[in-house]
């Protein structure tokens, strides 16, 4: 099993979701959340007041599937986050030690 | 119960006529006029609205989010502060004589007003509401400072000073330009408070930014507005109550009172596209608070001119407030380096200024009685510039001193760690979630 992490501009959310959805993914927990990268972030100006706004907004899509999905599922993500400007984002795999689903107990490979 | 309320209105007038001054004040009326009256309570509410909520919103709105409710509670404790202190003692020391430098203790405690008095500067209303009307326009006027030392002033020290302040500095310049003192002997014209709410309340914004020093983290962190909606809707009621504020000076529902009107909105559109375009040519984008920073602008320049001016002169005169004020925003401040939080001195400040100097260009006989530079009297130019130093003047001064007198007692600004945290949870409790 593994969890798929990826941060991308919000604006590619519905693709992403709509991938995903299309190849069989049943679930994913989205965050709204603030960082940088390569592309650093941009200044905004108030009445004359530069401000350097170094964390910019992202999504953080998070995705567990088995193990023989998630290249698929990797690809999938890849493919419709990418814009091919700076700041489209990474995409994380760690591997998950165990899972539950809270409402029938089942276990690993049965609860996602 | 009727009985009570007999007795309570049998004891009212006893002492109406107990107290009532022998001086010329104590006019009688028999000539209060319905439609004035009307319309006056209506201004009345009007500019007491462009302070709570408007001003709270469109400064609330510009600060941090840790200052938000700090910023609101100072427009509002302002607004109850200054309303006491108008009608017990600003009232009477600004109206109530006319001698060049301050007025007379007759009304003090409202003294001497009853159902029928009028004041000799507004003959056709109730005595009682041009007293508000006016209090409403000292409560704004004091709340108005307070955008310059927003983010580290600490509360208890804004309250001694909103209070100070009233009385020492605004009532004076109220009295001399409107309650028959030197400048208006002198012929100055101000017809809604250009020397006496906007550059007043400019250069002691500038004083006390200046006395109480930058923000913390000033040129270096960013100070990013935390909801310029909220700013936005402070503008549009702002906007909205300027109708009452220029309109109301009339003091009297007539054909001036609309002129006065029309060119207050002309003004205000006008320097919200002058700034917005502004803004669009030298940064690349027009952002909203420059369009609200216009309107504003706008509309603190027109309101010395608005009673003395044809409404399509709004039109330049909001065209030039855009100009200037976007000018002494962006460079005039980074250039002198003084923290003037949300830009009091560059808006109102210089709005005022200019408006004041305006009149004396573009003032037109038929309107206000008084012709300006275009009709051939350019020594009008002249008398307005007499007001505008010796406002700025006693402004400045008084302003200083006032801080300084405070100081003694209680420091100006919060300590280093309740300017970090927020006055918000630091001054008051309580904080955004």
């Amino acid at each position: 099993m593994k969890l798929v992490t990826a941060i991308i501009k919000p604006f590619k959310l519905e693709d992403v979701r709509d991938a995903l959805t299309a190849m069989g993914v049943r679930g994913m927990t989205v965050t709204e959340v603030k960082g940088y990268g390569r592309q650093r972030g941009h200044t905004e100006i108030y009445r004359g007041a530069e401000y350097a706004v170094n964390f910019l907004p992202k999504i953080r899509l998070e995705v567990a599937v088995s193990a023989d999905e998630v290249d698929k599922v990797v690809e999938a993500i890849g493919t419709a986050a990418k814009t091919g400007q700076i700041g489209d984002g990474k995409i994380f795999v760690a591997p998950i030690e165990h899972v539950v689903r809270i409402r029938t107990g089942e276990t690993d490979a049965g609860a996602l | 119960m009727r009985g009570i309320s007999i007795a309570g209105a049998a004891a009212v007038a006893a002492a109406t006529v107990a107290l009532a001054p022998s001086a010329a004040l104590a006019q009688t009326a028999a000539k209060i006029d319905p439609a004035d009256t009307a319309w006056m309570i209506s201004a009345t509410a009007l500019v007491l609205m462009m302070t709570i909520p408007g001003l709270a919103l469109f400064y609330a709105g510009m600060v941090r989010k840790k200052n938000v409710l700090a910023t609101m509670a100072q427009s509002l404790a302002a607004t109850a502060l200054c309303s006491i202190l108008w009608a017990g003692l600003g009232y009477t020391l600004a109206f109530g004589g006319d001698a060049p430098l301050l007025g007379t203790l007759d009304r003090l405690l409202l003294r001497g007003i009853g159902m029928d008095t009028i004041s000799p500067f507004a003959k056709t209303i109730p005595e009682a509401l041009f007293m508000i009307y006016h209090m409403a326009f000292a409560v704004i006027t004091t709340a108005l400072v307070a955008g310059a030392v927003a983010d580290r002033m600490r509360f208890s020290a804004f309250l001694w000073f909103a209070a100070l302040w009233l009385i020492v500095v605004y009532v004076p310049i109220a009295h001399w330009v409107w309650g028959g003192g030197f400048l208006a002997t002198a012929g100055m014209l101000d017809f809604a408070g250009g020397t006496v709410v906007h550059l007043n309340a400019g250069v002691a914004g500038l004083v006390a930014a200046v006395v109480l020093g930058a923000r913390r983290g000033y040129g270096s962190d960013n100070f990013a507005p935390y909801d310029l909606s909220l700013a936005v809707i402070g503008t549009g009621l702002l906007w909205v109550g300027w109708f009452g504020f220029n309109g109301g000076s009339a003091l009297a529902a007539n054909s001036r009172a609309a002129f006065a009107i029309v060119a207050t909105h002309l003004a205000a559109s006008t320097g919200a596209l002058t700034w917005m375009a502004l803004e669009w040519w030298t940064r690349g984008k027009p952002s909203v608070l420059g369009m609200i920073s216009g309107a504003v602008a706008g509309l603190g320049t027109i309101t010395p001119a608005s009673g003395f001016v044809l409404p399509w002169h709004g039109v330049i005169i909001g065209l030039i407030a855009g100009a200037v004020c976007f000018w002494s925003c962006t460079r005039l401040k980074l250039f002198w380096g003084y923290d003037d939080s949300l830009d009091v001195f560059g808006v109102h400040g210089v709005g005022g200024a200019t408006g004041t100097l305006l009149v004396g260009v573009f003032a037109v006989s038929a309107v206000g009685g008084t012709a300006g530079w275009l009709e051939g009297n350019g020594s009008q130019v002249l008398v307005q510039l007499y007001g505008v130093a010796a406002t700025l003047a006693w402004s400045a001064v008084a302003t200083f001193a006032v801080l300084k007198a405070i100081a003694v007692f209680i420091p100006l600004r919060v300590d280093k760690q309740s300017e970090v945290e927020g006055l918000d949870v630091t001054q008051h409790g309580e904080a955004l979630q």
